[in-house]
């Protein structure tokens, strides 16, 4: 006896097949070449209930277009809101029409109105051109998905999982948010697809070195943080989200205090007193921060600077570190480029920052001259002064020039400056403020001997003059301690300033920072 | 074969390789004196040194190739 289907057994179907997404034949590709499916990696993602989905039934009308090649869900990430969008790559190769672009924009909008964290999982080829004039130019078209970004930046989180191509204008999806986690070899973005290079400028180049994940974590810096499986980027998602707000009027969640992985009790061992000699600043790092509380913001670009959100007796820092180890910790273009967007990413949502200095201070020569060091300088002077959020800077040993400005130094209102024993702050090094003041003197002399013996002397005379004590002594820095007191001395500190509630600024719209 | 270019201009220092030299990823090759610091330089990856490009006391700028390395 055959019954009659109900009309909700129908749409029951009908929903059970959209949820198996695309044809077979593209999940089968799709598993081939080691990739999750688009639901898989919600499954991952999210908490397994509740999640609410709308825009299920977005061109249910049409064949093999499940959902219109979009998830759009509010889930949870531990038990917190989170809204997602996941391109689904089975369907027409994860490509955008009229309904896939207001799927996006509708889940955007959730997100700003709820003011919960936007995650995207991209996985796209672009724009369906043939449906061009429906999704492209108007005023909900994809432009709005950009624009929408724009307006959602430092209100709430954007975290982007970029496993597939991002191409064209799509590219400004994973660009737009404050986060990239590039998946290895499969993650990749560009304005121009090596196809549409060969075509347009003659250039012949593979996807990878065009705009590969390996390109964007360690020569572009558009990439923030490098995996190597899509299990590991969900892993990272969850990570990240664990230092943040839900949105920039909160603030960050605090974890169970640990101690640090190692001993704070060596920190004087591992800072060497003279100043022209590198030493590993993650050395440091690992003896302040909460042990396993480390998420590193574009670790393999601009290494000679350092920026990561940690947490220090259970609460969230963002730590930016000058890295002697690498190009002796000067800061170049790209070092200020990592370390601006880092503080405003702090500032944006209350995370308070930790500056730890061994700057010699700014590039100079006039390779960085054409790169415009000064505008970059400038960048990051200017963000340091913007942040309103709890700061304190620690002069780990030398801050020479504008590197103790861009590292917080007193002048940009930190809510201390401390420094160790092992601090010197000065326009420059001996060496070259020696040469500087007395470079005639100095080139007259004629025997070697002598001329070595004068340039000590002054050295010495200049180190003096800059002693540590004697900055301490005319209120310069705020407080000098002990290497081994530093990390107890910062969670004091900090939980003194936590509820500082930003200093006045003049009201503007805003001010026009150099980028 | 691999080219290893300086990260910084400054002075060359001191060379710490010879050519036919087995090196290992990591292994400081060149100490470069840059802003009045000492800054190593270190193989990104293992290889025998094909050629030396630079001595002591010369000047190099960021980008300059100064060992090249055979698989």
């Amino acid at each position: 006896m055959s019954e009659k289907k109900t009309k909700g057994q129908i749409l029951w179907e009908l929903k059970e097949k959209i949820k198996q997404m695309g044809p077979e034949r593209h999940k089968k590709r799709i598993k081939e070449q080691g990739k999750l499916l688009c639901r898989e990696r919600l499954q991952l993602l999210l908490d397994p209930e509740p999640i609410v989905e709308d825009g299920i039934l977005a061109n249910c009308l049409a064949e093999e277009l499940p959902a219109d090649g979009v998830v759009t869900v509010l889930g949870k990430i531990n038990g917190r809101d989170v809204c997602v969008m996941a391109n689904d790559f089975s369907v027409k190769a994860g490509s955008w029409g009229p309904r896939t672009v207001e799927k996006i924009i509708r889940i955007q909008e959730t997100a700003m109105r709820l003011r919960i964290p936007m995650i995207y999982l991209v996985d796209s080829a672009g724009l369906r051109i043939t449906d061009q004039i429906y999704c492209f130019p108007g005023r909900r078209h994809a432009g709005r998905i950009f624009h929408l970004q724009a307006l959602m930046s430092g209100m709430v989180p954007q975290i982007c999982l970029l496993s597939g191509p991002s191409a064209a204008g799509g590219a400004y999806i994973p660009t737009f948010c404050d986060v990239i986690i590039c998946v290895d070899k499969f993650g990749a973005m560009y304005l121009g697809s090596p196809r549409m290079a060969e075509v347009t400028i003659g250039e012949k180049v593979t996807i990878e070195e065009m705009g590969g994940a390996r390109l964007h974590c360690e020569v572009s810096g558009v990439g923030d943080v490098f995996v190597t499986s899509e299990e590991e980027g969900i892993q990272k998602i969850k990570d990240y989200l664990s230092y943040f707000p839900q949105h920039c009027f909160e603030k960050p969640p605090v974890a169970e205090p640990k101690e640090p992985e190692k001993d704070p009790a060596e920190l004087e061992k591992i800072i060497p007193e003279n100043q022209n000699v590198p030493f590993d600043m993650y050395e440091v790092i690992w003896r302040i921060i909460d042990a396993g509380s480390w998420f590193e913001m574009k670790a393999l670009w601009a290494k000679e600077i350092i920026t990561g959100f940690a947490r220090i007796n259970g609460k969230p820092v963002g730590i930016i570190a000058n890295q002697p180890k690498v190009k002796g910790g000067v800061l170049f273009v790209d070092s200020a480029d990592k370390a601006c967007r880092f503080i405003r990413l702090c500032d944006a949502f209350n995370i308070p920052i930790l500056f730890l200095m061994d700057v010699p201070g700014f590039m100079i020569g006039s390779a960085v001259e054409r790169e415009g060091i000064l505008r970059h300088g400038c960048k990051m002077l200017y963000a340091v002064s913007e942040a309103t959020v709890p700061k304190i800077s620690v002069v780990v040993r030398k801050a020479y020039g504008a590197g103790l400005y861009a590292m917080c130094g007193p002048s940009h209102e930190p809510d201390a400056c401390i420094a160790l024993p092992t601090a010197l702050v000065a326009v420059m090094g001996p060496e070259a403020a020696v040469n500087a003041v007395f470079y005639n003197e100095i080139q007259a002399i004629q025997d070697p001997k002598e001329r070595f013996k004068f340039v000590k002397e002054k050295q010495d005379e200049y180190r003096e003059q800059v002693d540590i004590y004697k900055l301490a002594n005319d209120l310069v820095i705020d407080d000098m301690v002990p290497a081994w007191e530093l990390r107890s001395e910062l969670i004091k500190r900090f939980a003194f300033y936590e509820n500082k509630p930003g200093e006045l600024r003049y009201p503007k719209k805003h001010g026009v920072m150099q980028v | 074969m691999a080219e290893i270019i300086s990260p910084m201009a400054g002075v060359v220092a001191e060379v710490k390789v010879n050519p036919g030299d087995k090196v290992e990823p990591g292994q400081e090759l060149f100490i470069i004196e840059s802003m009045k610091m000492m800054i190593p330089l270190e193989a990104d990856k293992g290889g025998v040194v094909k050629e030396v490009k630079v001595g002591v006391g010369d000047f190099v700028n960021e980008g300059d190739v100064v060992v090249v390395l055979e698989d």
